[in-house]
């Protein structure tokens, strides 16, 4: 692991997490170094949104420590999330459907004037500009997002993430509901943040995505996790023996969720 | 899958000049057709009574001043149902709340103030107005808390609020009538003469009110220069601020032409030491004060939908209760707040309904709900959540109330003025739904 002279950016100890009987994630731990791109595997329902809220605030894990830059941090909602630099970009996108792009952008930390009155004007402003880089084309700042196309939800949902000063962005399906022009548009989008310094936590079951754009590759199946190892040093046929089989490979370093057997 | 090319929202060279007019305008067509609404109930009824009795009896100053003082409570209370069904959420229990306030203010005017103020002390409406608010919020907090803490549906809350609150009523008043009640606070009402603001105030609030649209379509503008946004082409500005004072020197116009009723008028006369000419006295009546109480709350609640981070979160929340958790909204303190501002306007309401008969009764507020609820969904209110405006809401009512009072000057039955209300209710949801699917994709 080439990264590991500089220290991680996340480092997630032991998370647990159940929801009545069943434990959606069992003490699984991963960590993401600045500049990395780590890429979360596995079937549906194997625990990766699941983890991934519990870092962006969604959800409160049952135990576990979550470090950011080395000091445990306090994630009990998304708030606090925000505040640690960890934004996320759901699969569900998680706009409101019913508000215009710039309101969508800065929902829950809006722009005031002096007066304590939203100030709608520079949040357009501000929106116009964000947009305008990530989607020269788009100009339907005054309609509710429901009428835009998928692309241009994907757009409002990314810039969302990216206009605070992300230091951790998380991508859960980034491109699932996306074309092919789109999908590599966000595959660049990755590689710029990666070069800033940003560490990302990209979750997809697209396995081909995930060769292309991460470095590190974890891999989690019934709620923990199987292994994690560089993406060099594994073929795509042994992630697919973690996802389906929970078989570690020589390259990963294995977790509680690999297979000892035989 | 979605296309990947941006669809374009150009509109089409040969666009007709009342689509052009709204677009850059920027009307909600929605907005026009329950204006026409409006206007086809008026005209309807105002030629169906030409034609029975050889006179036109709606179109005239004194019916329309009627309307919309009968309009006010449900008004009131139907800007803060807007927000509440934009939350997802509903409130069966403000005709029960009127009642309650009612009852609660009534006693208070009627059996305690009195004792320690004496009769007709200028502090008793005062103290009045507060208790109304302040039970109302309490009581819509109250069950605010229930739906957004203890997760029960608002539905079976306010439901259970419903027969709770007019029970609580009763047992306040153990069933009798309490009358009369204070003098000033008789004012909110709006009888004739003190419960109107008269001629000249009338007119200066007009020309106030003209004063704040151009200064609000001036200000608006200006920052969207400040910003270079896209803006309104002059014309299109000029139309509204024209068509906004227009309607509103014409509603001055209307309310300043109706007298005072013979009577009242000769006593006015009376106490002002005006002398009574030979062709008896014209005096104006001038806005009625429920009336203006309805649209300031019409005006301060679409400041706070549109303006404050709360009403933001009302609509997102409405749109996306998921996304707005994740966006780290407290969307339950919003719900309580919500269900506490819908209890506040009942209060409000509940004064406006007890000052009009001068008395309060257990019974006062029966069916509200169902008549707010209407409101606000004629008004274009989605059940759904998430869409709704309070102007909508406004023009619902009055369409409502234009419905009864036009079917009560031709004289039908009250079984019949309910049944056409109920249909028409229905029959805008439908005429609404279908037009919703035919822009969705706009």
């Amino acid at each position: 692991m080439d990264a590991q002279t500089k220290a991680p950016l996340i480092e997630m100890k032991d998370i647990s997490i159940a929801f009545g009987g069943v434990k959606a994630v069992d003490r699984a731990s991963v960590n993401l170094f600045p500049g990395e791109v780590v890429g979360l595997l596995g079937h549906n329902g194997a625990g990766k949104s699941c983890l991934i809220k519990i870092l962006s605030g969604a959800y409160k894990r049952d135990s576990g420590q979550i470090f950011v830059n080395g000091e445990e941090a306090q994630i009990a909602n998304p708030r606090d999330a925000k505040r640690y630099g960890i934004e996320t970009i759901y699969q569900t996108l998680a706009l409101a459907d019913n508000v215009d792009a710039a309101s969508n952008l800065y929902l829950g930390r809006e722009l005031m004037t002096p007066w304590g009155t939203l100030d709608d004007s520079a949040m357009e402003h501000e929106a116009r500009r964000v947009m305008g880089r990530l989607n020269p084309n788009f100009r339907r700042f005054k309609v509710p997002v429901i009428s835009l196309s998928g692309g241009q939800r994907q757009s409002v949902a990314i810039a969302r993430a990216i206009h605070f000063n992300a230091r951790i962005l998380i991508m859960d399906e980034p491109t699932a509901a996306l074309g092919p022009a789109e999908t590599a548009q966000v595959g660049e989008l990755v590689k710029q943040l990666k070069a800033d310094g940003i560490g990302i936590f990209l979750i997809s079951h697209d396995i081909h995505d995930v060769f292309d754009l991460a470095d590190r590759i974890a891999v989690m199946k019934n709620g923990q996790v199987v292994g994690i190892g560089p993406v060099s040093a594994m073929t795509k046929d042994e992630v697919l023996g973690m996802i389906i089989l929970g078989k570690c490979p020589p390259g990963a370093t294995p977790g509680p969720g690999a297979v000892t057997s035989n | 899958m979605t296309s990947t090319a941006p669809v374009a929202s150009g509109a089409a060279p040969e666009e007709p000049l009342l689509r052009r007019l709204m677009r850059a305008t920027e009307v909600d067509t929605r907005m026009i057709g329950m204006v026409a609404a409006i206007t086809l109930i008026w005209v309807g009824f105002h030629v169906y009574t030409y034609l029975q009795s050889g006179e036109g009896l709606f179109l005239t100053p004194r019916n329309l001043w009627n309307l919309t003082v009968q309009t006010s409570s449900v008004a009131v209370m139907a800007t803060g149902m807007v927000l509440v069904i934009v939350m997802r959420h509903i409130d069966l229990s403000v005709g029960a709340i009127i009642a309650l306030v009612s009852t609660i203010v009534g006693v208070a005017q009627v059996d305690f103030l009195p004792t320690y103020l004496g009769l007709d002390n200028p502090a008793t409406w005062i103290i009045s107005i507060a208790l109304a608010l302040a039970v109302g919020c309490t009581v819509g907090a109250l069950q605010g808390a229930l739906v957004a803490y203890v997760g029960i549906p608002a539905f079976i809350v306010t439901l259970g609020g419903q027969l709770f609150w007019r029970g609580a009523a009763w047992w306040v008043t153990t069933g009798a009538t309490i009358a009369p009640l204070d003098s000033r606070f008789a004012r909110m009402g709006g009888g004739p003469p003190s419960g109107s603001i008269g001629e000249w105030g009338s007119w200066a609030l007009a020309l106030f009110i003209c004063a704040g649209i151009v200064a609000s379509l001036y200000f608006g503008r200006r920052r969207r220069a400040r910003y270079n946004f896209p803006l309104r082409p002059m014309w299109a500005e000029i139309t509204v601020a024209v068509i906004g004072c227009f309607v509103t020197l014409g509603a001055t116009a209307i309310v300043n032409a109706y007298p005072l009723p013979e009577r009242v008028a000769e006593r006015y006369a009376e106490a002002h030491n005006i002398p009574v000419p030979p062709g008896g006295l014209d005096i104006p009546t001038g806005y009625a004060i429920p009336v203006l109480i309805a649209l300031a709350a019409g005006l301060v609640i679409t400041f706070v939908a549109r303006r404050t981070r709360f009403g933001r979160y009302v609509y997102a929340i409405g749109g996306n209760p998921e996304a707005a958790l994740l966006a780290g909204i407290n969307v339950r303190r919003i719900t309580v707040m919500v269900f506490a501002l819908m209890g506040t306007l009942a209060g409000i309401s509940a004064c406006i309904d007890s000052a009009r008969l001068d008395s309060a009764t257990n019974a006062l507020g029966t069916l509200d709900e169902l008549y707010v609820i209407a409101a606000a969904v004629i008004g274009g209110t989605s059940l759904s959540g998430g869409v709704g405006t309070i102007y909508g809401a406004l023009i619902g009512a009055l369409v409502i109330q234009s419905l009864q009072s036009g079917m009560v000057l031709l004289g039908f039955d009250s079984a019949f003025q309910q049944m056409v209300v109920g249909l028409v209710l229905v029959a805008a949801v439908g005429i609404d739904t279908s037009y919703r699917r035919g822009t969705a994709k706009g």
